[in-house]
């Protein structure tokens, strides 16, 4: 366990030292995108959902609605993005796994520390979203603020998963279904943008399904103050199964791609 | 068979060479059918979540001239220019991009007969066609969905060719002066304020003075008004402006996107 620490925060060291150098590149992405959808979404459309009439929503302004929902499709974005590119690279086009596994670092090691530094992604990222949110008047309780720890569990819960998916690929086509088909309907579907209720049947089940509808939902209960205790635990450990659960296939992954 | 088929695509005569680019472009897609199909359903994805899940919220719009509209009739046509524009700029930067700068295909096919103004006919016609075929499946589902009111939306998929045009145009241009991967940050930069901000999910008339000018001169927004023009019937002169105002957009893109290719590559 010790061991598996130390090489980990060694990992973890690793790539906080090639953000250093990258940082600028990921600002559009992770901060101005988002703040652009509260902007259009949460105040321009805002204003005619708001004139339509609440009650819909249950008497919350619809920047309010939206705003955790962003947050937490925020970090599912950061998430995968992270889980996708930068680790088929690694595998396959800069080869740096291969190097790194020819230290003391075992397979595993290089997961908790490609995985540490995903979270210190969406987490740093969110907190700025989340000042943003706050400064726009998004946040309807101040216990909406807790929506940052959800948005880190869900990044954590798309992450593992996805970057176990990343070491079977040969070529990156299959991310472009990823996005296609997993990250661009959960944004939509996922009760970021209005109650998943008002879907078909069959597809609000399918929202149930997705991790990003559970982490929406507890983000927005926290903010609207309307959290009941067993849904959110619900919430919370459908995600961590997620989580736990693409770890380990991600370590299996990581094990049988490097030490062949 | 299929090159047969490629060879019989009708292309201008202007176009001359360009067309063997096409027939290389399709072959190469021929393999991979399935990234090019599943682009088509973004758009359709953002139609439902918006059009129909955010339309309960919103109710009916009523427009300026105060004509009652449903919400999905008034996105999906934004939603169809967007897409066009999408399309166009994904073709035209990325794909470009990587072609000239780590496949050197260009390099390899200027040292052929054919010439930079080939190279860039080609690739926009390339663009033009995979648009539009997505924009026609997209009218489709607009038909079925029951978003389309006039025969005038017969013209909604060449209106889509137009847009595809401008964008595909400026894009390529706009490739030729990139320098790495990190450069495309700023077209992400141009293209989503675009697509949430030019009255593809309100109207324009939401807006105060200065912003509503600065939206109403931004291209996507001429491609969102000859759409939304379209799909309702609500039909005018004026639309030539907007018209004129893509047609040029891209050719000065495509002559640009010559001129930087035959000095980039035949030095």
């Amino acid at each position: 366990m010790a061991v598996a620490v130390e090489n980990g925060r060694r990992m973890f060291d690793y790539w906080l030292t090639v953000y250093k150098r990258t940082w600028q590149g990921t600002m559009i992405s992770s901060f101005l995108l988002p703040m652009l959808y509260l902007a259009a979404m949460g105040i321009g459309l805002g204003s005619f959902v708001d004139n339509n009439g609440t009650g819909a929503l249950g008497g919350v302004s619809y920047l309010q609605f939206i705003a955790p929902g962003l947050l937490a499709s925020t970090a599912l974005q950061i998430a995968v993005g992270e889980a996708t590119y930068p680790v088929l690279s690694g595998l396959k086009w800069q080869k740096f796994y291969y190097s790194m596994i020819a230290t003391p670092l075992r397979p595993a090691d290089v997961v908790y520390g490609q995985l540490a530094f995903i979270a210190f992604r969406v987490f740093t990222s969110c907190a700025v979203f989340l000042v943003i949110i706050t400064l726009f008047g998004g946040l309807k309780s101040p216990f909406g603020a807790l929506g940052l720890l959800v948005a880190l569990l869900v990044g954590m819960a798309t992450a593992a998963p996805i970057a176990a998916f990343a070491t079977t690929l040969e070529n990156d086509s299959g991310f472009a279904m990823v996005f296609r088909f997993g990250v661009v309907p959960a944004f939509l579907f996922s009760g970021a943008f209005f109650p998943v209720s008002q879907l078909p049947d069959w597809i609000e089940w399918l929202a149930y399904v997705s991790p990003l509808w559970h982490a929406v939902d507890l983000a927005r209960n926290l903010s609207l103050g309307t959290v009941k205790p067993w849904l959110a635990l619900l919430n919370i450990g459908y995600l961590l199964a997620w989580f736990l659960a693409g770890t380990w296939l991600a370590v299996r992954g990581f094990t049988k791609r490097l030490i062949k | 068979m299929t090159t047969i088929a490629a060879r019989v695509v009708p292309v201008p005569v202007r176009l001359g060479g360009g067309r063997h680019l096409v027939e290389r472009n399709f072959l190469l897609y021929r393999r991979s059918w399935v990234v090019f199909i599943s682009g088509f359903f973004e758009p359709v994805f953002y139609l439902l979540s918006i059009g129909v899940g955010v339309a309960h919220l919103v109710g009916a719009f009523t427009l300026s001239d105060g004509t009652k509209i449903a919400y999905a009739a008034f996105v999906a046509p934004a939603m169809l220019a967007s897409s066009a524009m999408n399309g166009a700029i994904f073709d035209s930067t990325y794909n470009i991009f990587f072609r000239m700068k780590y496949a050197k295909l260009y390099d390899s096919i200027l040292a052929t007969p054919l010439r930079p103004w080939d190279v860039a006919t080609g690739e926009v016609t390339w663009a033009l066609l995979r648009g539009a075929i997505y924009s026609a499946m997209f009218i489709v589902v607009m038909l079925i969905m029951g978003l389309v009111s006039s025969w005038w939306a017969l013209v909604a998929l060449p209106a889509a060719v137009l847009i595809g045009f401008a964008f595909a145009g400026a894009g390529m241009a706009l490739t030729t002066f990139m320098r790495s991967w990190q450069d495309f940050e700023f077209v992400q930069l141009t293209i989503m304020p675009m697509f949430l901000f030019s009255a593809t999910f309100y109207p324009v008339e939401t807006y105060p003075g200065a912003i509503r000018w600065l939206v109403e001169i931004t291209p996507l927004y001429q491609g969102v008004v000859l759409e939304r023009a379209f799909s309702t019937g609500n039909v005018s002169w004026f639309l030539l402006i907007h018209a004129f105002y893509l047609a040029a957009m891209g050719t000065f893109g495509m002559y640009v996107a010559s001129r930087r290719l035959g000095k980039l590559l035949l030095k």
